[in-house]
Order: C-alpha cells, then structure tokens, then sequence
C-alpha cells in the first residue's frame, strides 16, 4: 500500500511530505480523481502528474476513496464526574477516534457551577494538550447564569476561540437553566456570534418521575429510560426552539435520540429556524431494548442522556432524516465510564453515571446504516461527517474538505472491510461497547492527521501531546447569514398614537407583576441562598443592555420611537 | 330474497333512497332520549314519525309528510305563536307558565335532527315526541319547523372579576343576561384566587356574586393560582364536597399565577387521580416576561406590544409542554383559549397521537384578529387586549373555524372579561399594565353559526356538538344539558338560521364601551331562548331575572374524558427487571446532588416531609393494575411481574442473586 521512494526510513524528511496517488477523492460535493500531495500538515497540490519533491512518501490509493477525517463534534473524554473521571481521557479517546477514522474532536468543557468559565476552559485545555493525539477544539457548557458568566462568554469569543455554548434544559439543580435564563444566554450567543448549543430534556418532568420510578421499586437501568421518555425530549426540543426562534439565535441540539425529537427539529427546519440537530453514534447504531438486560452492567453501559429509544426503528429514522437533510451533523457523545464507575449507581439508576461510547464506530456505524442501505451516496457521507461540523463551527474550509490550503486530516477509507465491533478490540478503556457483536462494513483504511499517516494496516501511530487547539471566530457564515438577514427584517416598531386623554381608573398598588427585573422567583432552579440569587438577578437586566449593541435595526428604531420616549410618542399625536 | 324484496319495495316507497344511496343505510335511532328516556307512558299512545326522523337526510328544507302538512305552509313564515290552550296564559307568574310545549320545531342535538314536539314541565324535559298528550291550559310555542337547539353553555367566562382593586364592568347579572341574549344558557365562570389566599372562600365569594345576581344557570372552574399542600386539601374539598371538576392552571403571569413545569407535573398527577379536568392558559410566561421587557426598552408601550411581546410561538410552546407533561401523568388535559394556528396544530397533532386533550378556541379567536393592535385609536387597540393575543394573521379565525369543524378542537367559549376604556387606561403607558379580556359570550352563537354552518363547514348537529354537547360532556353535565331529551334541563333555543344583524356596541347587552366584533354581520340568531323552562327571550324581549340562576354542580371522572383515561393507567405499568445484585468493584464517589431523588431542592414552594407524603400517592398509579384482576384488558405481564418484584422490593432484587 504505502512504501518509500528513494531511500528507504528517513522519516525526518519524508513523514512531512505525503502524496496519494491514484485515489477518488470525496468531498461533500463531488469525487473526481486526483492525487494529492500534502506537506507540513497541510494539503499543497490536488491533480494528476503533480510536481513533487523527492523523498516524498507515496500510498498507492488503487482509485480507493480519499475523504476529509471525520469531526467529532460532541466527546466528552475524560469528563470528571462526582470526583471520577471518565475512563477515556484525551490520549485514549482521540487514540480511539483515530482508529475509527476521525480526525479532529470537539470536546465538552462543563465547568463545576459556580465555578469560572474561563478556569474550566484552560483547564480543559491543560489536559487536552498534554494528551490529544489528534486536533481538538473545545465547546464551553453553561452550567449556571448570571452577569459573571456573560463576561466570560465574551472572552471565551473573544480570546480564547469558542464559538458554541452548551446550555443544560435537564440535569435539574445541577446545570439546569430554566427559560428565562435560556432566553438570556441565546440573547447573549446571538450577539456574539456563537452557536447555542442545547441538551434537550425536560428536567423538571424528569425529576419527578425519576422519584415516582424509584418509589415503585424500580432501580435498575431500565428507570433511566422509564423516568426520560421521549416526549420529554421532544418537548425541551421544542421549547429551545421557540426560545430561539425568539431571540434569533441559531441553534444546535446535542444529543438527538429519539423519533419525536427528529421530528420536531426537521418541522421547525420546514419552517424556516436556523437550528441543527446532531445524532450520535449510539442513536443511530443501537436502540434502547438493553435497558431490560437482564445483565446489570451491561444495562448499565446503555445509560445516557437523552436515553436511547427503546423503539427499534429509531435508528433506522434517524438514519433517513440524516441521509435526506433534516439533521445534518453527528457527534459520538463519547463518554465512558468503567462497569465499577457505573456501579455507583447500582441500586439507583439516578446515580448511574452517563455516557456512552462510540467516537471509534461512528464513521462506520453511518457508512453501514446510510451508505451501504443506499439511504446516502459517499458525498453526503462526508458532509454528515465532517464538513456540516466544520461549516457549522467554523473550521471550513480549513477542515471537513480536500482542498488546497486544508490540514492534511485524510482517511483512505476502504467499503469492504467487513468488522464485528467488539469491547475486546476497540481502542476505548471500557469494558463494554455498546454496539457489541454489530456487524459493520467500512472502515479507514490509512488514517492521516496533520500530515502524519496515524494508521496504517490496522497499525496505530499517535503521539500523545500531538494535537493542536483549533481555534473558532465567530459568526459563521453558514449559520449566522441567515441571522443577519433575519434581524434586519425583524424590526419591531411602536404605533405613533395620541396621548389617551380619557378617564383612567383607579388602581390598588397591587402590581401584576410581569417586569422581569423585579421578580426573584426567577431562577428557582439556583442554589438557594437569597442574597446570592438577587445578585444573579442583577444580571438580568443586562438581556435588553446586550440587545442594543450592535445590530442595526435598533438604531433606526431608535429615531422612530426612543426608549423611554413616551414623551415623544404622544407629541406626534 | 325476502331481503332484497322488501328493499325494492322500500325504495319505491322512499324515492329519496334512489337520489341519495349513500345514506340508505342510517338508521334513525329509535329512542330520542339518551339515558334519560325511559320515561313511564312517555311513548304511549304516541305515533313514532319516521319520516320526521329521516328529515336530516332530505335537506333542511324538505317537505314533512302529509298529515302534518298545515305546519309545513306555515314553515318558512316568521316564529312563535302564542298558542291557547283552554285559557290564554300571558303571564309568566303564574305556575302554567313553567309548562311549555313548542310545537313543530326541527329538534337538533348533536347526533341526529327530527321533528318533534317537546312539552316542559318544571324546568325539565317531559315529553319529546308527535301528538303528545298534554295537560290544558299549556303555554304553546309554534316553531313552523324552526331548529330547536339545546341553549349553549359557554364553558369560559370571567364575570365580575375583580382586578386590581377594580372589577370587569359585566358583572354576573349583565353578563348572564348578555349570554342568555344571544342564545347560551349556561356559563361557566372562572373563580380566581388571590395567590396565597383560600380555594374555597375565592369559591364560595363567586357563588355569593353568581347566586345574587346570575339569570342562567352557572357553574364554577377554580384556578389554581398557587400550589401548596392546604392547596391540596382544598382542591380535594372543592371536588368532594363543592360540585367542582375543573381546575385551570397558567403558564403565563410570570412570578403572579405561573406554576413550573415540576408543580404542573404535581397537580397533573394529583387532578388526575381525582378525576378532575385540567385546564391550562398555556403561554410561556418566563419567555414573555423577557420579551416585554424588551418591548417597553425599545420604546414600544402600546396596545401593539402586547401581541408582540407574546408571539405565537410562545403560546404553541406551552402546549406542546402541557400536552406532554399530560400525556407523562395520564392527565385529560383541556387548554383554554386556543388563539392561534400554531397552538391549534399542536393540540390536533396531540390528538392523532392519542392524548387526551381538548381546544378551546374562543368567540374572539374564531371571530376577529389581531390586526387591531396597530389601530391608531388607543382605546379600540386596548380593547381588544387578551391573553394569549389574537393573532396578526388573518386567515387564523377561518383556520380555527375549520379545525373546530373537523373535531380536532372540541369546545368554545367566550372567555368574556370585559373592561371599561377607562380600567383599560390603566395602561396606556404601558402595555403590560392593560386589564386583559375581550367580550363574546353574546356573539359566540351567531358567530360560530355564520363562520362555521353558514359557510359549509359544519352541520347543525356539529354546531351543537361544539357550542354546548361536548362542553356538557367534560363537565359531566351531560345528558342533563347540552341535549334535548326527555330528562334534561329544559334550556332550548328555537334558532333562527335566516336572521341578520350586525353588531355593535350600540345595541349589545355588556356594559362595555368596544365590541372587539363591531360592524360584523352575523346570519344566524336565536328567535327563543327558554332558560328553566321559563321563555326569557322572545321577539327581541329579554326577560332575564337576576338571582334565577342555579350552581350546577359536576362530578368528577367525565366519561367522556376518563374512561380513556382509565383504560390508559391499567395499561401503563412499568416493571423493572429482576436482575441478579451486581457485586463488582464499586467506584468511589463524591456525592454531589445530580439524581433527582437526592435533591432537597427540587420544588421552591414545598417542604421536604410535605413532599414526602405527597409522593406516596404516586405508587397509586400503578395500583390498578396490581389489583385488578388478570382477566382485564390489562396484559398479564405486570400482574406477574409484581409478584416477582414488589414495589419497594430492592432487597427481593438481591435475594434473587
């Protein structure tokens, strides 16, 4: 396959110069046949008879498809969680997302409410650059919300290259934001140009019935799914849509798991939102009948959030609405946790840690469901895989596409190999694999990541510490032109009327409180403390200052109808 | 052979069958009644007319059957007569005027329409039928074969509700004569407690108001304007012991009436145990509260602001998420006040995927839109100040129209809160300060039948259906009112289908200043309204007597909302899997408060031991199952299962490894 022009094993010079001869290569938009020559990690020349140095690594593609690496958009590796860590840290999990032949991830910094943002990030990133094998960029959850968060938001944007935040509609008394904070944090996203990012479940709902399932003696695994149906998705789906539908904010669910859910995101789609939504490898590989295990730990493997339908066709639909447009990204939401983690929760499924593997199936998993079923050609295989993630997050064209000037992140990628997925082979530390005894066709075949081949006949080569931190700008154009048309035509303007000279009834001071600002019923969801919460409640008074920021259409409403400007208001009357 | 021999001498017989195949084979139900009907000697000696029961088949217009001819000449020709029976009675004092007979009129309920007779006694129903015997000196109204309908109730009303120290200008008794005018018979008014305050006092000071002065028969939905455990008990007295089944709960009034989806998730429950019905104002409150906010910031303080400050969106939103918390608490769910087509669409999805769940579109909805915001005439814009809004677009009322034709949204009301232009002014500074409710239990009738029978989407009988039968059937008042049958109420409506009038605050009965329908031209209008047996509205006259109105009260479990419901909870029983202990290696773990069971933080407005015992009446949920016998349509499994892991059995759970 791949072999030495001129002499043989001087990797000093020839690891930085790679050529593909002969491959198809596969964008999201087309295949043609090309060779392509790569150098310092970046590709340099795409065609045939390419002029090249000497020394030049070659692999022999034989007209095999040469695609972009995959883009995890949603790891959660080495995720601490009640003082354990997930069993995959970064050298083990971009280890695995390379053999499965993605090659950069988007990792999940979920900062301790009431802790900093910013502290959480760098740490995160502490960790990553230390063991990432592979690029990495980082999402920032908001686990809470008041003034403090925005500014680190805007530093985050600003400094540290983040463009997508993960709000929490579950996970109650823990991350969860209820509404009002929802609208404000969007608020806040929309004007910074980032992607708002959602976990959708109701938790409110959740909480109760995870006490009604525990109260019947169920405390098993299959309560996880009992006490989260999908309803409970769809809803939280579609009231982040509202939210924001709303404040114009573009939208991305996490973590899509169920039909309904689907459902609601491709009907908002059909109705013009800007809002994305992920599928994993989990929800489109396995349903959510081994809940019922009879096996605990193997029960217990299956817990995540949103669970997995307990419905067998979910994958399957899940598969259509990814192959037809209606979702278009698709993340592993790799989270694993050891069997003696996950018996923490052994005699309560509420304590079961969450997370399911499948950074190393993905690309599999979606070539076998979607391409082989004819559900999809091998073009929307690689949008579906990397080049939505990159548009959506900013990263295009530098990643997700096989252009001149992209980083060499490439997958030779072989429709034939026939593998059964098992936790005896993967390259996860955990001892179950939740796609266990799956046969799946395709797979990598050559792997190179930053210009360096990582796989090669089943042989793994990573470098711990070899990932780079990519960074996002804001406001991507893929998401965000759409944004900017719709708040230019969005323009709200007061009725210019004469004053209402008339007889105005008395009223008690009672006020029907609906100002915002004054209430401190707000945030019920927060911790407790009364003199905290009004601080927090400081903060929200900041939703109308961010809104007058930068966009047009307020400055022209301002000449219109000024705020405060009752006064002016009753003299064009 | 014998078959087919009788059919061809029925279709020589019945030539309509030969124009008409499709309908050959309904046939007329043979009693008029319902339950009620078995009535000693009330079909004695009496003629069955088949051909009056045929009449729906053979158009409105056609013609009766010979030996009743003299009817049909007069058919067509203007209304009542004022019959003589040995002795004329003009005055309804005396006790012959609770005796009544309408001869002649076209009886329509919701499933089928006949000619009949009807004689009143005592404010019920006696008899229904051709040539029925009655006693002497009866009050006699000749309806030439006009539409006898049952009187409408309208299932939203808020008369006298006190707002901010002031209280809407219909009070019980303008009110109630207002909706008796245009055709209703009963309302069901909305009790609001001050948060903090008693259930039953707030109950029992509307039945004060409503008994003093009300002139048709009313009942009561309460709100639940706050959720605690005296709540409750109290809601448990209302249903026990006070005739309530109806409890409304908002998703809106930020920090005022607005309950979090873990307290709806409570109430749901609770209600649902008890057999009562849910009622939401759905609207996303939080969401609101945010937008208003912003409105008032970007200089927007009129009347426009409140429809743009609670988009439609916000309102489908919160009944996407009442109908799932419902659906998750096997809970009949009734949203109150379907404004728009979005939250119309919502409920009818809701429906085609089996929940429990009824619309209430209301007279504005149906009616107008919310074009009027932007009037430039503060006083009209105000007026027209509801919440969820009326919706900017105006193809909504003809979208409602349909839906509610098509049966995906069930029931109307008026929601008739009207405020003077003066107790609107309260905020003409500001729109959120605006007393919120628009008129329409007068027009909600005639304006159903123009937009919806006249223009072919509905029939006559769905016209009942929606403006009293079904509402009659949640309430649990069904056959009582909201049909016409032998036992029930007598509140009749002898319906005009020809008459025109326009409306207009000039001529209606509320003491409001707007119309939110001013200048409408409405066909379609009542002739008769008959309210306990007694005519209270006739050629134009009202004759409404303050304080004649009665509380009915209603029973929970409604048949026509439960008997799913209950079907559904035997069905859904969750189960867990016997499994061997798992005795591997357990992690070490911070105990930090992420599963719900742990939290102490979970509902704001409770304590923890309140919740505790609160929670035990959860389990009840699966106990049908549990005792019920195997041999129901429940599956075996979970009565097998239950042996094999008894609630609360984690310790059998080991034993078993």
């Amino acid at each position: 396959m791949s072999g030495y022009q001129g002499k043989k094993n001087i990797p000093r010079i020839t690891s930085d110069r790679l050529l593909i001869k002969g491959g198809k290569i596969v964008n999201d938009d087309q295949s043609f046949h090309a060779d392509i020559y790569m150098e310092d990690g970046v590709i340099k020349q795409i065609g045939e008879n390419l002029i090249v140095p000497g020394g030049v690594k070659i692999i022999e593609a034989h007209g095999r498809m040469v695609m972009p690496g995959g883009i995890d958009v949603h790891t959660r590796f080495q995720m601490p969680d009640r003082g354990m860590t997930a069993a995959d840290d970064f050298y083990q999990g971009t280890r695995a997302a390379l053999a499965g032949g993605t090659t950069m991830i988007i990792d999940h910094v979920v900062p301790e409410p009431g802790s900093s943002l910013v502290a959480a990030f760098n740490q995160w990133r502490e960790w990553a650059d230390s063991k990432s094998c592979c690029d990495y960029s980082l999402h920032v959850d908001i686990t809470e919300w008041h003034q403090g968060i925005q500014e680190e938001m805007d530093a985050l944007v600003k400094d540290h290259g983040v463009n997508s935040f993960l709000v929490y509609l579950a996970y109650k008394d823990v991350f969860q934001l209820n509404d009002s904070q929802m609208y404000e944090v969007f608020g806040v996203i929309r004007d910074m140009g980032a992607i708002a990012q959602v976990h959708a479940e109701n938790g409110d709902i959740i909480a109760e019935e995870q006490r009604r399932i525990l109260e019947l003696g169920i405390t098993g695994p299959e309560g996880h799914v009992l006490s989260r149906p999908e309803e409970v998705e769809a809803e939280a789906v579609n009231r982040s849509i509202t939210v924001a539908n709303q404040t114009n904010c573009p939208l991305y669910v996490t973590k899509v798991m169920s039909k309904s859910a689907a459902d609601v995101i491709a009907q908002a789609r059909k109705k013009g939102t800007v809002v994305y939504g992920e599928p994993i490898s989990a929800s489109l590989g396995t349903d959510g009948t081994h809940y019922w295990s009879k096996n605990w730990a193997k029960a217990a493997a299956y817990v995540t959030s949103p669970p997995l339908s307990p419905d067998p066709t979910t994958p399957d639909y899940l598969s259509s609405l990814l192959s037809c447009g209606d979702l278009q990204v698709t993340g592993s939401g790799h989270c694993t946790f050891n069997t003696s983690q996950r018996a923490v929760g052994k005699d309560n499924f509420t304590l079961i840690p969450e997370g399911t593997n499948g950074t190393e199936e993905r690309l599999s998993v979606i070539w076998d469901k979607c391409v082989v079923s004819g559900k999809m050609d091998e073009n929307q295989f690689v949008a579906v895989t990397s080049t939505n993630a990159a548009k959506v997050f900013n990263l295009y064209p530098r990643k997700g596409r096989i252009a001149v000037g992209s980083d060499a992140d490439l997958l030779l990628w072989d429709p034939d190999i026939t593998k059964i997925i098992t936790a005896k082979s993967h390259n996860s530390a955990a001892e179950y694999n939740i796609f266990e005894g799956i046969e799946v066709r395709g797979a990598p075949l050559v792997v190179i990541s930053q210009g360096k081949i990582v796989l090669e006949e089943g042989n793994l080569h990573t470098t711990e510490g070899s990932g780079r931190y990519i960074s996002r700008k804001p406001f991507p154009d893929y998401v965000y032109k759409r944004i900017k048309a719709r708040s230019r035509l969005a323009e709200l303007q007061g009725v210019p009327r004469g004053l209402y000279d008339g007889p105005v009834c008395e009223v008690t001071v009672t006020p029907k409180v609906m100002t915002p600002i004054t209430s401190n019923k707000t945030s019920p969801a927060k911790q407790a403390p009364q003199p905290v919460r009004n601080l927090h409640q400081s903060g929200f008074s900041l939703s109308g200052a961010q809104v007058d920021d930068n966009v047009p259409r307020r400055t022209s409403q301002r000449i219109v109808a000024p705020p405060g400007g009752r006064a002016n208001i009753t003299s064009l009357g | 052979m014998a078959e087919r021999k009788w059919n061809r001498e029925k279709e020589d017989d019945l030539p309509v069958y030969l124009a008409r195949p499709g309908t050959a084979d309904q046939v007329p139900r043979q009693k008029y009644g319902g339950m009620f009907c078995s009535v000693e000697g009330a079909y004695e000696s009496k003629t069955i007319d088949f051909d009056a029961l045929s009449v729906g088949q053979r158009g409105p217009r056609s013609p009766r059957s010979p030996h009743d001819g003299g009817r049909e000449a007069r058919e067509g020709g203007v209304e009542i007569k004022r019959a003589p029976g040995k002795e004329l009675l003009q005055n309804l004092d005396e006790d012959e005027s609770d005796r009544l007979l309408i001869k002649g009129g076209r009886v329509v309920n919701d499933d089928q329409s006949f000619y009949a007779d009807i004689y009143m006694e005592d404010g019920l129903i006696k008899q229904i039928g051709d040539n029925l015997i009655v006693p002497g000196g009866v009050k006699t109204i000749e309806a030439n074969g006009k539409m006898v309908i049952p009187g409408g109730i309208d299932i939203h009303t808020h008369f006298q509700m006190p707002y901010r120290g002031t209280t809407t200008v219909d009070d019980f008794f303008l009110g109630s004569k207002a909706a008796l005018a245009g055709g209703t018979t009963m309302i069901v008014d909305h009790v609001i407690p001050d948060p903090g305050s008693s259930l039953v006092e707030a109950f029992d000071r509307w039945r004060d108001w409503a008994d003093e002065k009300a002139c048709c028969d009313y009942t009561l939905h309460v709100d639940i304007t706050h959720w605690s455990d005296s709540v409750k008990q109290e809601v448990e007295t209302l249903i026990k012991e006070k005739g309530v089944n109806s409890f409304q709960v908002y998703m809106a009034y930020k920090d005022l009436y607005q309950m979090t989806n873990s307290e709806l998730y409570e109430i749901f429950t609770f209600l649902g145990e008890r057999g009562a019905i849910v009622q939401v104002h759905a609207e996303n409150g939080e969401i609101i509260a945010e937008e208003q906010a912003r409105m008032l910031e970007m200089g927007i303080t009129g009347p426009e602001g409140h429809v743009l400050s609670r988009p439609e969106e916000l309102e489908a939103e919160a009944v996407f998420r009442a109908v799932t918390i419902a659906s998750q608490t096997n809970c009949p769910l009734y949203v109150t006040k379907v404004m728009s087509k979005s939250a119309a669409d919502i409920i009818s999805q809701a429906r085609k995927k089996g929940n429990v769940v009824f619309g209430e579109p209301i007279t504005a909805s149906l009616g107008t839109d919310g074009t009027h915001y932007w009037s430039k005439n503060w006083a009209k814009a105000a007026s027209f100040v509801t919440s969820p809004p009326l919706s900017p677009d105006p193809t909504t009322p003809d979208y409602l129209n349909t839906l509610l034709s098509s049966g995906d949204l069930n029931v109307t009301g008026s929601a008739h809160c009207t405020f003077s232009v003066a107790q609107k002014a309260i905020g003409k500074d500001d729109f959120t300060q605006i007393p919120e409710g628009v008129n329409g239990v007068e027009e909600r009738m005639s304006l159903i039948w123009d937009k919806a029978v006249v223009t072919g989407k509905m029939d006559e009988n769905m016209f009942v259906a929606v403006t009293s039968t079904n509402a009659a059937k949640i309430l649990n008042l069904y056959p009582r009112k909201g049909r016409i049958a032998v036992g029930s109420d007598s509140d009749l409506v002898i319906w005009d289908t020809d008459g025109v009038r326009t409306i207009t605050a000039k001529t209606h009965n509320s003491a409001a200043e707007y119309n939110i329908f001013e200048g409408m031209e409405l066909r379609g209008a009542p002739l008769v309204v008959i309210c306990q047996g007694k005519i209270v509205l006739e050629e134009g006259n009202l004759h409404a007597t303050s304080g004649s109105g009665r509380f009915i009260p209603c029973s929970p479990y409604p048949d026509f909302a439960y008997k799913r419901v209950k079907a559904r909870k035997q069905l859904a029983v969750l189960r867990a899997v016997p499994r061997g202990m798992y005795d591997g290696p357990v992690s070490d773990f911070l105990p930090m408060s992420r599963g719900g069971g742990s939290s102490a933080r979970t509902s704001p407005t409770k304590q923890t031991p309140i919740r505790n015992l609160h929670h035990s009446g959860f389990s009840l949920a699966g106990s049908p199952t549990q005792r019920g016998p195997p041999t129901d349509e429940a599956p075996i499994r979970p009565a097998g299962r239950r042996i094999v892991v008894p609630p609360g059995g984690r310790s059998n759970i080991t034993s078993l490894s």
